[in-house]
């Protein structure tokens, strides 16, 4: 994954982060991710994000597991090992339900969270970049991605005039590496390629 | 005025005191980061001597076999299967809160959830104990599962109750600990920032999964949860509808009852509140919490409380109605002579279910009781013994006396090993309990602060000049704050 240089900027309110977000964005600058220590409704809509497709994904896997609970009982009980229960019909649809349900139930949660684990690329030990310690706690980090052409300080002042604190510019890589966050980012311990800011 | 959410004085704050985001996170990190108090370790070590006694029935009723269990010729299930269901009610309510109150947009819950659904979980793992452990030959307890073998195959039965329940508790449970765990994985992050001790870091670096905070993260953490609750929704309703099928579809009387479904649900989020009631008045006291989980929080939880007793005592005179109406003399005689008549051998657990469940939670009506620390914590206990009672009075008086009266000699009381199995997992529940107070953050810090500026104390103050507008004033205003 590769380096890029990144303008951070932190917020107190997230009223004043609206504001930010639609100037910094009329203004042409690309926001790389806004940082915040809870979810703040209608952020991802004036950041311009898509609505997330994980509610579909949900429903193909719960009919997954319907498919797969009726197709099982199915074949067990009509060929695999067809066993007389007082003479009662051997595909006996009701008594299925309970099963039917739960597998539906089941796939459909089990898959949708390895699905946003997957998409947001997260499991154990898995540690991303932290352009501010505080934005798990009580700061509104916005970062701003800087291309070759860009001016770092003007970004940087663009953002101190929209009333961000902590302002400054970051070296950072934007996937996510393992080791420690303790440590520097040296992926199993190797030497970090990061170039001088 | 920019994004100023706005919520009537009317409905009292839900988080007292002047609090912003960053003292949120103080108040409810500290107890994991500072060591456990006194009170903890001792709490914590009486569990797990209730664990190692359970530990020890359990290994004597595997060696010996399950005889070592009065169970007898009529009682074929007896307190392992009331344990079983009571405890499996009891996790109930911490999904409740945690997806149906989500549903209905219950900004309460956001107090009480995080600890109510790790109630739900250690729940769910006392109640399987009980199921696993009864099957005596307990290594061959993977022979529920449905895979292919070279028995037969032999399946197992799809049609049977017993296995809807094998399915609908190891659903219930698995996405009990999806939806729990998702919901943590911001709070672990906000500790592993904040963490300084190497362990620490190391810890909650591994449990939070790198979680960063991100929009777009947020945003699928939001859809995620939002799909989870709906999922979860149906399915609490349908584990203790399945439980209940257990009896339901048989055909003993007392069992053999229609009712039994939203019976047992209404039973279960009952004796779950209370449980959550129990744990948390404890927690808030000992973790000082109380600006978290405030009076309103009890004042609300008491209220479902009263509702639910009130479905099951009407449940229960239905049944009894319903055992003369039909004209069954076996219904009418389980009913009558098993249950109702004070001098038959088991009928005081009736009255001991009645007056726990019924009567006494009637006392809720009165806003002053509802507010009554003492009197809530009291009652929480109250209804839990008597939902356990319910479950004993089902089970054992249903199947004491049987068809044949020459069995109906054997007055059925547990052993020892029943007890102490028992006893082993009220350890379980609290030692897990107690650890999960002690390593995890007991609020859900995200959703607090995401109500903070709407039910906050020192927020709502600031609303007050919201309340001198006029409604046209106040829509004009409201309509341009996005």
């Amino acid at each position: 994954m590769a380096f890029k240089k990144f303008v951070v900027g932190c917020f107190d309110e997230e009223g004043a982060l609206f504001a930010a977000v639609k100037k910094t964005r009329q203004s042409g600058y690309k926001i790389h991710d806004v940082f915040t220590p809870m979810p703040i409704h209608g952020l991802d809509k004036a950041m311009g994000l898509r609505e997330t497709s994980l509610h579909t994904a949900g429903f193909i896997y719960g009919i997954t597991g319907t498919t797969t609970a009726l197709s099982g009982i199915g074949w067990i009980f009509n060929s695999s090992w067809p066993l007389n229960f007082g003479g009662k019909s051997h595909f006996s649809l009701p008594a299925w339900i309970p099963i039917t349900f739960e597998l539906t139930v089941l796939f459909s949660a089990v898959g949708m969270v390895m699905t946003f684990c997957y998409l947001c690329q997260m499991a154990p030990f898995v540690k991303k970049h932290h352009f501010h310690p505080r934005s798990t706690d009580d700061k509104f980090v916005m970062v701003i991605e800087c291309t070759d052409k860009t001016n770092e300080a003007a970004v940087e002042s663009f953002l101190q005039g929209l009333g961000a604190t902590d302002v400054n510019t970051q070296v950072a890589e934007t996937g996510w590496w393992l080791g420690r966050y303790d440590k520097e980012r040296t992926p199993f311990g190797l030497k970090s390629t990061q170039p001088a800011v | 005025m920019a994004l100023r959410k706005y919520e009537s004085q009317v409905r009292p704050p839900l988080v007292d005191g002047q609090k912003d985001y960053h003292q949120v996170t103080e108040d409810i990190v500290r107890p994991v980061e500072g060591s456990p108090s006194t009170l903890w370790w001792i709490g914590f070590l009486i569990s797990v001597g209730l664990l190692t006694f359970g530990i020890i029935s359990v290994t004597h009723e595997v060696v010996y076999g399950v005889g070592q269990w009065n169970l007898n010729k009529t009682v074929g299930w007896g307190w392992d299967i009331t344990n079983f269901v009571w405890w499996v009610g009891i996790g109930h309510a911490g999904t409740l809160i945690s997806a149906i109150l989500l549903l209905f947009r219950q900004g309460w819950r956001t107090g009480v959830n995080r600890a109510a659904e790790a109630m739900t979980i250690f729940a769910v793992m006392c109640a399987g104990q009980f199921p696993i452990w009864h099957m005596g030959r307990v290594w061959m307890a993977f022979f529920v599962m449905p895979y292919p073998n070279p028995r037969g195959p032999l399946w197992v039965n799809f049609n049977s109750p017993l296995l809807w329940d094998v399915f609908a508790v190891g659903t219930y449970f698995t996405v009990s600990l999806l939806f729990w765990y998702t919901g943590l994985l911001p709070d672990l992050a906000t500790i592993r920032d904040r963490a300084k001790l190497k362990w620490r870091k190391l810890f909650y670096g591994i449990t939070a999964f790198g979680w960063t905070g991100s929009t777009k993260h947020w945003q699928r953490h939001e859809a995620l949860a939002l799909v989870l609750a709906g999922l979860a929704t149906p399915l609490v309703l349908s584990v203790h509808t399945i439980v209940s099928f257990d009896f339901a579809t048989s055909i003993v009387p007392g069992w053999h009852t229609t009712i039994f479904p939203p019976y047992f649900v209404a039973g279960a989020i009952f004796s779950g509140f209370a449980m959550v009631q129990t744990l948390l008045l404890v927690t808030r006291k000992v973790l000082k919490l109380e600006e978290y989980i405030t009076m309103e929080h009890i004042e609300v939880m008491n209220k479902v409380i009263v509702l639910t007793g009130s479905i099951v005592g009407c449940a229960y005179l239905t049944e009894l109605f319903v055992a003369w109406y039909s004209g069954n003399p076996f219904e009418n005689w389980a009913f009558m002579q098993n249950r109702v008549n004070p001098f038959s051998p088991l009928g005081w657990s009736y009255y001991i279910m009645m007056s726990c469940n019924v009567l006494s939670p009637q006392i809720f009506w009165f806003r002053k009781m509802r507010r009554n620390i003492t009197v809530t914590f009291f009652m929480s206990i109250i209804v839990n013994i008597g939902m356990w009672f319910e479950r004993f009075v089902i089970i054992v008086t249903s199947i004491y006396r049987d068809y044949l009266p020459s069995s109906w000699s054997t007055y059925y009381r547990p052993s020892i090993w029943e007890v102490g199995f028992y006893m082993g997992t009220f350890g379980l529940f609290f030692t897990c309990y107690f650890l999960f107070s002690k390593f995890f953050p007991v609020i859900a810090i995200a959703e607090i602060k995401h109500i903070l500026k709407k039910s906050g104390e020192s927020f709502k103050e600031k609303m007050d000049d919201f309340e001198k507008e006029t409604p046209e004033e106040f829509a004009h205003e409201f309509a341009h704050a996005h």
